[in-house]
């Protein structure tokens, strides 16, 4: 990496909207190179380079030691290694939007399955337990009562990773059928889209529709306060309403995927552009 | 345009083809990832892992 390249785009996958991203650095003739993570490798103490990079790499382990390495050797990177790995876990997210003092459903870690069990006495069913990290829904299961709860845990206490027996436990939103996405770039909620579903996992990768949602005050305050909290300066933040109305902060992505938001928003707004606008106006910031 | 090492269907990536870009094959849905581009060739991606995500 050099100063003649000051942006760097480190992917392993390239999906739609790693290459929006890749294609407006080329269209608007900002020198630039995409890097594939898998291929990466950093000598400790080497500190020549200090160019902008965008971390856009999927796997969570990957993303958090390159960005770290990268941090250690003068690079920016955006999101930085504390914002991966704080929106990288689920509880460590959850701890700091409620530090931030955000409204987020009531959250509880168990040490081990048979904690886990008595802490859901205290949350209460339905409840839902979830994997500390990973995206899409995946492993995401519902509690709606005790002999439940008892045979869900006694799978997560036969899993051979001792983190994957670190048990995350919520309360159960009765959600309106489904959640809101917020796309925040430099602290500022660029758009917003519905994720409606018949199903209560309300991702996209588990089919949930996609449909432009009205950019509210409220969505637009709490979305930026949540990328804050968890110090992402892009973040796809995830609200939910509960039977109120009210909203409440479910989760932040550090590497969030917005093509199907593109899709929906036409041209009235480029993601892909505000995202390098942000990188343009990173580097000018800290060249200066 | 890439075969597609599962069916043998072509696929035609969107735009200006970039190495390591998944793209679907249309015909039996596998995802397939750009491996080079002169010649252009293709193979499949690979599996999601625990910890990908967004």
């Amino acid at each position: 990496m050099s100063r003649a390249e000051p942006f760097v785009v480190l992917a392993s996958r390239v999906r739609a909207s790693e290459k929006r991203i890749l294609e407006v650095l080329s269209r608007r003739g900002i020198a630039h190179r995409h890097i594939d993570s898998r291929a990466w490798w950093h000598p400790l103490g080497d500190r020549g380079a200090h160019p902008i990079v965008l971390n856009r790499e999927i796997g969570l382990a990957r993303a958090t030691y390159a960005a770290e390495a990268l941090e250690a050797a003068g690079a920016i990177v955006v999101n930085s290694a504390r914002a991966t790995a704080l929106c990288g876990d689920k509880w460590r997210t959850s701890a700091a939007l409620v530090a931030a003092g955000l409204p987020t459903p009531r959250t509880a870690i168990g040490l081990t399955p048979e904690a886990a069990l008595t802490a859901l006495e205290s949350i209460g069913y339905p409840a839902v337990v979830k994997p500390l990290q990973g995206s899409w829904g995946r492993l995401v299961s519902a509690l709606p009562d005790r002999q439940t709860a008892e045979t869900v845990l006694e799978y997560v206490a036969a899993l051979p990773s001792p983190q994957a027996r670190i048990v995350y436990l919520q309360e159960w939103i009765a959600k309106p059928g489904r959640d809101i996405r917020v796309i925040v770039v430099g602290g500022e909620a660029l758009a917003a889209t519905y994720r409606r579903s018949e199903h209560w996992r309300t991702n996209v990768a588990r089919g949930a529709v996609s449909e432009l949602c009205p950019m509210t005050p409220d969505i637009a305050k709490l979305a930026v306060m949540a990328a804050q909290a968890v110090e992402a300066e892009i973040a796809g933040v995830d609200l939910i309403e509960d039977g109120t109305g009210e909203l409440l902060v479910l989760e932040v992505n550090h590497g969030v995927e917005f093509s199907g938001l593109q899709q929906a928003l036409g041209d009235a707004l480029s993601v892909a552009d505000r995202i390098v606008d942000h990188l343009v106006e990173k580097s000018r910031s800290c060249c200066e | 345009m890439v075969t597609c090492p599962e069916c043998e269907n072509s696929v035609v990536p969107a735009g200006t083809p970039v190495i390591g870009e998944i793209v679907e094959c249309g015909e039996c849905a596998s995802e397939l990832e750009i491996l080079t581009l002169d010649p252009i060739r293709a193979a499949l991606a690979p599996e999601i892992e625990e910890d990908w995500g967004e």
